[in-house]
């Protein structure tokens, strides 16, 4: 599993729950080190290793914990460019619940071996929504719910979301888009990091 | 047929960075996102070369010129500050004036940050956003790649580093030899091999235990660095075996001074857990001269004899290489 993973699941833990609790992990999941390198890809047997040992260590459903890491990512100043990339899909949520059908290419576009499932955004009515999340990353699926939860924060927008079930081996979330701008969202401008 | 005013209102939405103007160079439609960078001035009335230089193609310089240029692409910039780049292309429209449609180029990413730009202001089939999304997250992708290889360099180097140290002691090891003295030779400077093998060693490690060796070596260690120059290089190449060569050094006083004082130091006793380790050193140097033979081999063991034959002079002694050692060895 490519590093970038592998070392948001680090930044989520060692922020969330201390650096001595992610060396406990990575003491039990006995991969022989601590920090995973970003740019490096692992096995992918590595990863589940240390995800089995996060739900032992932290004694949290791993389910909830992936949920929680997903909005991590958009919510913690430390993954700024991540929050600002996903920002960069659309003007507004629902821009970017479209936007999302690309993001397994805009992935690829920024860091070539980084391959993220197939996601595919259904409009069944005005402002109904499901989002197929296609296998190939166990627990994609409650990141993403994350992340969708954060992203509306961010754009300050209310929406309802739920696991929709599992269809033809993917994971389906459900999404209702419930108003826009209904709180005040984080700012976002264009040129803010680009120089 | 349609309008001024319809063409105007029909641009504002397809370019918008549009400028349209007659045949006498005054502006009669300018796009929203072109005013937006100019919010004071009036644009439409007022003459296109006030508001805009155009600075390539150079022949360009009244509005028939611009004109004339129909299809070439033009290089241009605000006239007053910020002196904006743009670049654009040029359409005559049929009844008199022309229609210049603008973008950034490879200023957007200033204009963006200036001029405080949002998706709105760029057409939709316009690549900018993907553009500056693709700056930032290739920006963030080469910053952890940078980051790796920072610590990849890091790393090395202290493997490097690692690799041509004795851990025990801190000095250079036989690897770390063959290295400096292959470069020492082929740099054709003269220099001093002195081989340095301690005395009574065998006899601390025997009676008072490992440890003490090891504090006997670090403390020799030391003394080998406190007697040479920071130039010098001090290589432990065995159990009790050391060799010191000396940069730019074979003038025979001074190395049977520098040989004397290290043994003398050497025979200082080393406190280990409330006794004295006493050991002392014997020494044989050889000589890297321009009129010598220049070879590793050669050196080692022309200053291996010289040891040998200041051990069987009665130890804590240092001997020269002699060309008569040979027939001893």
């Amino acid at each position: 599993m490519h590093g970038l993973i592998n070392r948001a699941i680090q930044a989520f833990v060692t922020d969330t729950y201390g650096a001595d609790r992610w060396k406990s992990v990575m003491d039990l999941a006995g991969l022989g080190f601590v920090e995973f390198e970003a740019m490096l890809m692992y096995p992918d047997d590595q990863s589940f290793k240390v995800l089995a040992a996060m739900e032992t260590v932290l004694d949290r459903p791993l389910a909830e914990m992936l949920e929680d890491m997903g909005t991590f990512l958009v919510s913690n100043p430390q993954a700024e460019a991540l929050r600002r990339l996903l920002r960069f899909g659309g003007v507004d949520y629902v821009e970017f619940l479209y936007s999302l059908d690309d993001l397994p290419d805009r992935a690829r576009l920024a860091v070539a071996d980084l391959h993220l499932p197939t996601l595919e955004l259904i409009e069944q009515a005005p402002g109904q929504f499901e989002l197929i999340c296609a296998q190939g990353l166990p627990g994609y699926s409650n990141v993403m719910m994350g992340i969708l939860r954060a992203m509306a924060d961010d754009y300050g927008d209310l929406v309802i979301l739920d696991h929709a079930g599992i269809r033809d081996d993917a994971d389906i979330i459900s999404i209702t888009h419930v108003e826009s701008q209904f709180a005040e969202g984080r700012s976002f401008s264009l040129g803010a990091h680009s120089l | 047929m349609m309008t001024p005013q319809q063409l105007s209102e029909f641009a504002d939405q397809i370019c918008p960075m549009h400028v349209i103007f007659d045949a006498s160079g005054r502006i009669t439609s300018a796009g929203p996102t072109l005013r937006k960078l100019r919010p004071d001035y009036d644009w439409v009335g007022q003459d296109f070369f006030d508001i805009i230089a155009v600075s390539r193609p150079r022949w360009v310089r009244s509005v028939d010129d611009m004109l004339r240029s129909a299809g070439v692409k033009l290089h241009m910039n605000f006239a007053s500050d910020p002196q904006t780049g743009l670049k654009g292309v040029l359409a005559p429209l049929p009844a008199g004036g022309g229609f210049l449609n603008m973008s950034f180029g490879i200023s957007v990413l200033e204009a963006v940050r200036d001029y405080d730009l949002t998706s709105a202001d760029f057409s939709p089939t316009d690549l900018t956003i993907e553009m500056l999304y693709l700056v930032e997250a290739k920006s963030a992708a080469m910053e952890a790649s940078r980051q790796l290889n920072m610590r990849l360099q890091g790393a090395k180097i202290a493997a490097e580093e690692q690799a041509f140290t004795d851990t025990l002691t801190g000095l250079k090891n036989r690897r770390a030899l063959d290295h400096v003295l292959s470069r020492m030779i082929d740099s054709g400077k003269e220099f001093a091999l002195m081989h340095v093998d301690l005395d009574y060693f065998k006899q601390v490690n025997d009676t008072m235990g490992h440890a003490a060796g090891d504090a006997v070596l670090q403390r020799v260690a030391q003394v080998l660095i406190d007697c040479t120059r920071e130039v010098d290089t001090a290589v432990r190449v065995g159990g009790d075996e050391f060799i010191l060569l000396l940069d730019g050094l074979t003038d025979a006083e001074t190395l049977e001074r520098i040989a004397n004082r290290l043994i003398e130091c050497l025979e200082e006793p080393v406190p280990f857990e409330g006794k004295l380790c006493r050991i002392s050193a014997s020494a044989g140097t050889s000589l890297a001269k321009e009129a010598k033979p220049r070879d590793a081999t050669t050196l080692i063991h022309q200053a291996d004899l010289a040891l040998y034959a200041a051990k069987n002079a009665g130890r804590g002694q240092h001997l020269f290489y002699q060309p008569n050692m040979e027939m001893m060895g």
